[in-house]
């Protein structure tokens, strides 16, 4: 089921009531998500990707906009009609009630020709919980569970109803890192093995690039971009979208280009035969540096870290944003780590150019 | 380790002297004056050991009315002030405007004096030259007859004995129980709506069993206030609560010990061994089921 979302727009009355006026949650956001595929929303907290998730599932309604599921518009639909599962961040799996009852709680409300008998709801949660590997822990409470498992459960129960699409918010983010890494395959998995349309929401860049089909990434309301992970990694719309993705974040560089040719302070590092003349933001990712003698950007070495497959060489330069520069080099490059400074070269694709006022991206 | 203990014990010292001086002494002392027969305070002395005084309090008509008053009061004031203060804190949540006016209204009773509670009921219920009191004009007005409240039936003024101890008791729960429906976290509701799940089932399912520790505590420590009882009569029907027929256990106990009829220590004691067995009883019996039906996180 391939979900639209048209021109949808969520405000709320502002909290502080002196203030008055509304707070914009989500602006004009349209987006088709295609057919069984996985699409992560991504953003900084209060960026409105929750909000987003909560209006698909029904539980917000939009100020205005329409969200289509196929050909139907469930708009107004409340959410048992619309045939969503979620996940919520905390689970918000039911304390008082085993694994096996949560899981057949939603099989419950059904009423009329829905309706089914109790061997029914009893083999379709037992599917469920084989699906998310959980069938030994039915008859345990809660908080008899870890973490993971807990998620198990959420996840069986939203998916017990066999629902159009399913919405996870911010799945991961009650995990330690080892979990995290293993449920997310485990998600990946699932989405694959059922093959039904999923949205998640995360605003762990990681997570959502590691996973999605395609991710969307948001900030206060708007969206920045939409595309596969590595197309909006390697060719960022804009200074936000750049430093939001990756780890080691992107590098930032205060830079001017004059007559073709890129300058940060007096090194001319790359030629840029497409840009306009002007000061310009220049983002290089840590991948994009290639260490040679007579390379044409000088940094003041600060240290060398070493993570077997490749080391990170952390130095300084006056006209970086930030206090430190990363660089990620290939281990069999030998640095010498008693030098003063430090010289790369720049790979052209990985040296990003932004406008100074508007962080739009300068292509070259 | 050995050295822990004893610092441990140091520290508990305080506590254990003044408890022990002031409580479990006492205690015991009730214990034994209830096994003595006529015992006397200014003398020290008694004439004999034995059940007696069991057998006499629990042949005295005043106490078997005491108990028959007591009960009625337990089994209808502690269901009925649970519930309606359920049924307001559910009402109080739901509300937004208004909500701390409604919640500070709920909660004067609790801060206001007994005696002027028993004033305000006075107004409401007491018959007096002038006036039939407000609660009969209103009778009046529905084409009903007037009845004496304060010293008519029976069952007018046990009416008014519970009406009274629920009023009283009512926003100590109410601010409980708002406070725990407010703690409930917000997915849990959400995840429900999006299962579908109807109003009645969302409350029945998920609301009561998650404060259904509260609300357990509100019934245990409710039985034991209400088997306590006896300011509150005192407050309506004046002090001497045999002749109005109101008299509580702990209203035979004090009357035993200091009213006109008082004097008689080992009566007052076999009698409050007697409270203490049932509120013992009781408790445990709610212990028990609660242990079944409530949840803990």
């Amino acid at each position: 089921m391939k979900v639209v979302l048209q021109n949808l727009t969520k405000k709320f009355p502002n909290r502080n009531k002196k203030a008055g006026g509304e707070v914009v949650a989500v602006n004009d956001f349209s987006f088709e998500i295609p057919d069984g595929k996985l699409v992560g929303l991504l953003g900084p907290s209060g960026c409105g990707k929750s909000t987003t998730l909560f209006m698909i599932c029904g539980l917000q309604k939009p100020t205005s906009g329409k969200i289509f599921f196929g050909e139907d518009d469930v708009t107004d639909l409340p959410p048992e009609n619309r045939g969503v599962g979620v996940v919520f961040q905390n689970y918000a799996l039911y304390p008082h009630l085993t694994v096996r009852q949560n899981i057949t709680f939603p099989l419950e409300n059904l009423k009329g020709e829905d309706k089914l008998t109790k061997q029914e709801m009893q083999d379709k949660a037992y599917e469920a919980a084989k699906l998310v590997q959980i069938e030994e822990l039915m008859d345990r409470k809660p908080n008899e569970l870890s973490g993971g498992q807990q998620q198990r459960v959420a996840i069986a129960r939203a998916m017990v109803k066999m629902p159009k699409v399913l919405l996870l918010d911010e799945p991961l983010s009650n995990l330690d890192a080892r979990l995290r890494l293993q449920t997310r395959e485990e998600i990946r998995r699932i989405q694959r093995e059922t093959g039904i349309t999923t949205v998640f929401v995360t605003h762990d860049q990681e997570e959502a690039m590691s996973i999605s089909d395609v991710i969307v990434v948001m900030k206060d309301g708007e969206v920045q971009q939409i595309g596969k992970p590595q197309d909006v990694y390697d060719d960022p719309v804009n200074l936000f979208v750049a430093k939001f993705l990756g780890t080691p974040p992107v590098n930032l560089f205060d830079g001017e280009v004059k007559a073709g040719t890129l300058y940060i302070g007096d090194d001319a590092v790359l030629s840029v035969p497409g840009a306009a003349d002007g000061a310009v933001d220049v983002g290089i990712r840590p991948e994009g540096f290639l260490l040679k003698e007579d390379g044409a950007l000088c940094c003041a070495l600060t240290g060398v870290e070493v993570m077997g497959r490749d080391i990170s060489v952390v130095s300084t330069n006056p006209h970086a944003q930030s206090k430190a520069i990363r660089s990620i080099i290939n281990a069999e490059n030998k640095v010498d780590t008693d030098a003063k400074d430090v010289r790369f070269a720049l790979k052209p694709n990985k040296v990003l150019l932004f406008q100074k006022e508007t962080g739009e991206r300068i292509y070259f | 380790m050995e050295k822990n203990k004893l610092k441990g014990w140091l520290y508990l010292l305080p506590a254990i002297l003044f408890l022990g001086c002031f409580m479990v002494y006492p205690l015991i002392d009730v214990f034994v004056y209830s096994f003595e027969e006529s015992y006397n305070f200014a003398s020290q002395t008694y004439q004999g050991t034995g059940g007696f005084n069991f057998a006499y309090v629990l042949h005295d008509t005043y106490f078997l009315q005491a108990v028959k008053n007591t009960f009625l009061m337990v089994i209808i004031t502690v269901p009925l002030s649970t519930g309606i203060a359920l049924l307001i804190s559910v009402g109080l949540s739901s509300i937004k405007p208004l909500r701390r006016l409604f919640q500070t209204v709920y909660f004067l009773p609790y801060v206001t004096n007994t005696l002027a509670v028993g004033l305000v009921f006075m107004i409401l219920f007491k018959k007096t030259e002038y006036t039939d009191g407000l609660v009969n004009l209103l009778i009046h007005w529905f084409g009903g007859e007037s009845v004496d409240f304060i010293s008519g039936p029976y069952w007018a003024k046990m009416f008014v004995m519970c009406f009274y101890i629920i009023w009283v008791v009512m926003p100590f729960k109410i601010l409980l129980l708002t406070s725990a429906l407010l703690s409930v976290d917000q997915s849990y509701y959400n995840a429900a709506k999006v299962d579908g799940t109807s109003g009645a089932r969302i409350f029945r399912k998920i609301t009561l069993p998650m404060i259904s520790p509260t609300i357990f505590y509100l019934v245990i420590t409710g039985f034991i206030g209400a088997f306590k009882e006896y300011s509150d009569a005192v407050a309506l029907f004046g002090t001497n609560l045999n002749a109005a027929g109101m008299n509580t256990i702990v209203g035979y106990v004090y009357d035993m010990l200091y009213g006109d009829s008082g004097g008689y220590p080992s009566y007052a004691s076999a009698a409050a061994i007697i409270l203490f067995v049932i509120v013992l009883t009781i408790t445990c019996i709610n212990l028990l089921i609660s242990s079944k039906h409530t949840t803990y996180n």
